[in-house]
């Protein structure tokens, strides 16, 4: 049944109903209130046979979790920006020891200066960590994502960030569809663990790996990460028929002629995750009907990182626009220097367009101005939509 | 089993022969069928006190749980001698995760379990001094104050042996270290430093807290069988010789152990709810010289130059432990 709901609302109903073990967390905005819902849920037996740990620091909620998650218990726990960057060091301990746990992380950007707002810096700097990374458009997908994040997590034995963007998502009201507890029962089964502490089956986990092992460690754990690609397309299909919504796709396609097929010559493919997307798909019709036609590449998955499908999806488009919500200064957008990888020899030029950094609004109105300089040829190899040049001083 | 008390068989020591004793107070480590969860073959050096400790605090919480353990190791030399893939000398299930978390991942065990109806298996977290009283001192506390149902045991040999021997927040005044040396004007550890976490556990007002040492093996026994009969926050600190570090002889780690004790630098103790319970006396009490002079990370008190005012601030740091917990016995002379 439809409800109007806060997103954080959606999210913490949506972990409830994947009936977790432990939830524990470290309250850090803009992810709190979706851990204030769940602590309610608990403490109400809404939620039954779950703790929730209240915990001292972003650091022990990772790693009361991968205690939780290596004694055999479905996890969940969500946190932000410096939170996210306070737990790193057991982040990359968790994927290392394959333990199956969901994290959202409701995006803002890293101090400093300290800023509270949205942009993607936050996840993006765990990119090599070793986690899958799933980022939703809108607070439907938010909530979906965390029912499929299980799924996909406990098949492959690896933790998930669920990305979304906060604030934007997160704090905003939205009318969506919250499963039933016996349609997610039917399509999240008990969680069995690849490997857990039994105490009839006594294993040593987490031990020390050598030179002489060590490279075969991470060429293994690379590979699986090319299976996630499948595993992630598969699931996301079994998702779509159990509850009839396309949420979680690694790579969407679509333009305001409505076609799913890749961008044609005289188009312009424009890539980008999360919120920004849905604004852009506003946008498109009216930039369509001036003569700037997109075609609009979503991704629902930066790590695997989806580079056949987004090539695939580029086809034979006269440029590339990235939105890029995160930067790597000195290089540029973080998700344009993964694209570009992805689009090697095809010689088509690629465009980062550096935009919403620290809540900054990307309005409808820039997007289309951007893209109107893109069809016009004057977009360069890196811009910063927005950019107040009054404000920058002489840098050198 | 009830603590018994002994009577000494030997001069000097605590330790009886497990066969002059009757079988019902014969220590865990009597028996052929003892878990042996620390099993042989693994890389400590000789003389080890930590390995020595891991044995018997694990051993006796798999006799005490009836082999339903679990446990959550830090990263430190123990972690690091034990488990070098693909060998283990682990015969529990056991994690290590991080230097720091093993508190925290002790909590997450002890959760999944309770909630799964499985509350009958118990947690141990354990790790050494720099992995509890520094950098893991964070989840240690959070774990305390939660009064989360975990035992955690810290093998104190009061320095980062793992890493070359660097000062820890737990490595007493006057101790050289790697990045303490014997040098300038203060040479070793600085005064006024040596972080003794039993006080800060018990102001936690946790269920439980005592120390022990590698002297008095029994003593340590019954002191996992005390805090095994708990539930809730508890902690055991154990003083653990590092003939590596601490530059004693492999075969003094006993007697170097005692020597602590005895001289009143390492008080030997029980506290529950923040209230101290019970002290165990000394028997003859010995001075600080006799301690300091076996350990090569002291001769610079000594000899030639001996720095008689450190020793004489050592002296007053084991006349204050005295005091504090009640260590010598009824009608003795402080």
């Amino acid at each position: 049944m439809p409800e109007l709901l806060e997103g954080s609302q959606a999210i913490a109903r949506a972990v409830a109903l994947c009936r977790p073990s432990v939830v524990c967390a470290y309250p850090i905005s803009p992810q709190t209130h979706i851990v204030e819902a769940l602590s309610g849920l608990v403490r109400t037996g809404k939620l039954a046979n779950c703790d929730y740990i209240n915990v001292e620091s972003e650091f022990a909620a990772m790693s009361v979790s991968i205690g939780a998650s290596a004694a055999g218990g479905r996890v969940y726990t969500a946190t932000a920006s410096q939170g996210l960057l306070y737990m790193t060091e057991a982040i990359y301990n968790a994927s290392g020891l394959k333990l199956p746990i969901v994290m959202t992380v409701a995006n803002r950007a890293i101090g400093a200066p300290i800023n509270i707002w949205n942009d993607q810096s936050d996840s993006l700097s765990q990119r090599d960590s070793g986690w899958l990374q799933l980022y939703a458009v809108d607070n439907q997908e938010a909530l979906d994502l965390h029912i499929i994040a299980y799924k996909i997590a406990e098949e492959l034995s690896l933790p998930i960030m669920v990305c979304m963007d906060g604030f934007v998502l997160t704090h905003a009201s939205d009318v969506v569809e919250i499963p039933t507890q016996e349609q997610v029962d039917a399509f999240l089964p008990p969680i069995k663990p690849l490997e857990k502490l039994d105490i009839a089956e006594p294993r040593s986990m987490g031990m020390m790996a050598g030179p002489d092992v060590f490279t075969e460690t991470k060429y293994m754990a690379h590979q699986v990460m090319f299976h996630a690609n499948d595993v992630i397309k598969r699931v996301t299909r079994e998702f779509e028929e159990a509850f009839g919504r396309p949420s979680g796709k690694p790579v969407r396609v679509w333009g305001p002629d409505g076609e799913d097929r890749p961008a044609r010559q005289g188009e312009i493919a424009v890539i980008g995750m999360g919120s920004v997307m849905g604004t852009m798909q506003a946008v498109a019709p009216t930039l369509w009907d001036r003569g700037v036609r997109t075609r609009l590449i979503t991704l629902g998955s930066y790590r695997p990182f989806p580079a056949t499908s987004v090539r695939q999806a580029i086809g034979a488009a006269d440029r590339v626009v990235v939105l890029d919500r995160a930067l790597t200064l000195g290089v540029g957008g973080v998700l344009s220097f993964d694209v570009r990888r992805s689009m090697a020899r095809l010689g088509i030029p690629l465009h980062s367009v550096v935009c919403g950094l620290g809540g900054r609004p990307i309005t409808e109105q820039s997007l289309a101005e951007t893209l109107t300089r893109g069809k016009a040829g004057d977009l360069g190899e890196l811009e910063f939509m927005d950019l107040k040049t009054e404000l920058v001083g002489k840098v050198g | 089993m009830a603590k018994v008390n002994i009577p000494f068989m030997q001069t000097g020591t605590l330790v009886v022969g497990n066969r002059l004793l009757d079988e019902q107070d014969r220590s865990v480590q009597a028996w052929q069928d003892r878990a042996s969860s620390l099993t042989h073959g693994h890389r400590a050096c000789q003389g080890c006190a930590e390995a020595l400790a891991a044995r018997w605090v694990l051993d006796t919480a798999m006799e005490v749980t009836d082999g339903k353990l679990m446990v959550a190791n830090a990263t430190g030399c123990l972690e690091v001698f034990s488990t070098l893939y693909p060998e283990s000398a682990w015969k529990i299930p056991w994690i290590h995760s991080l230097f720091a978390n093993a508190a925290s991942v002790a909590t997450g065990i002890a959760a999944v379990n309770a909630v799964t109806g499985r509350g009958d298996i118990r947690v141990i977290a354990q790790g050494g001094d720099g992995g509890t009283a520094d950098i893991g001192m964070a989840c240690l506390s959070g774990m305390f104050e939660r009064n989360d149902d975990v035992l955690y045991v810290c093998y104190d040999n009061q320095a980062y042996m793992n890493t070359g021997v660097q000062r820890s927040g737990a490595t007493p005044p006057a101790a050289r270290t790697a990045t303490t040396p014997a040098v300038g004007r203060q040479p070793g550890n600085t005064f006024g430093q040596g972080k003794f976490m039993p006080k800060i556990a018990m102001a936690h007002e946790i269920p439980y807290v005592a120390t022990a040492t590698v002297a008095d093996l029994r003593d340590l026994e019954a002191k996992v069988r005390t805090a095994m009969s708990h539930r809730g926050a508890r902690y055991l600190h154990v003083l653990v010789t590092c003939p590596l570090g601490w530059g004693t002889k492999s075969a003094d780690s006993i007697k170097v152990a005692r020597l602590a004790t005895q001289c009143g630098l390492f008080p030997v103790f029980e506290a529950e709810y923040g209230e101290l319970k019970s002290s165990t006396k000394i028997r003859e009490r010995v001075p600080v010289e006799d301690y300091l002079k076996l350990q090569r990370r002291f001769a610079h008190l000594f000899g030639a130059n001996a720095d008689e005012a450190a020793l004489e601030r050592i002296r007053r740091l084991a006349d204050r432990n005295i005091r504090m917990y009640n260590l010598l016995p009824e009608g003795a002379a402080a």
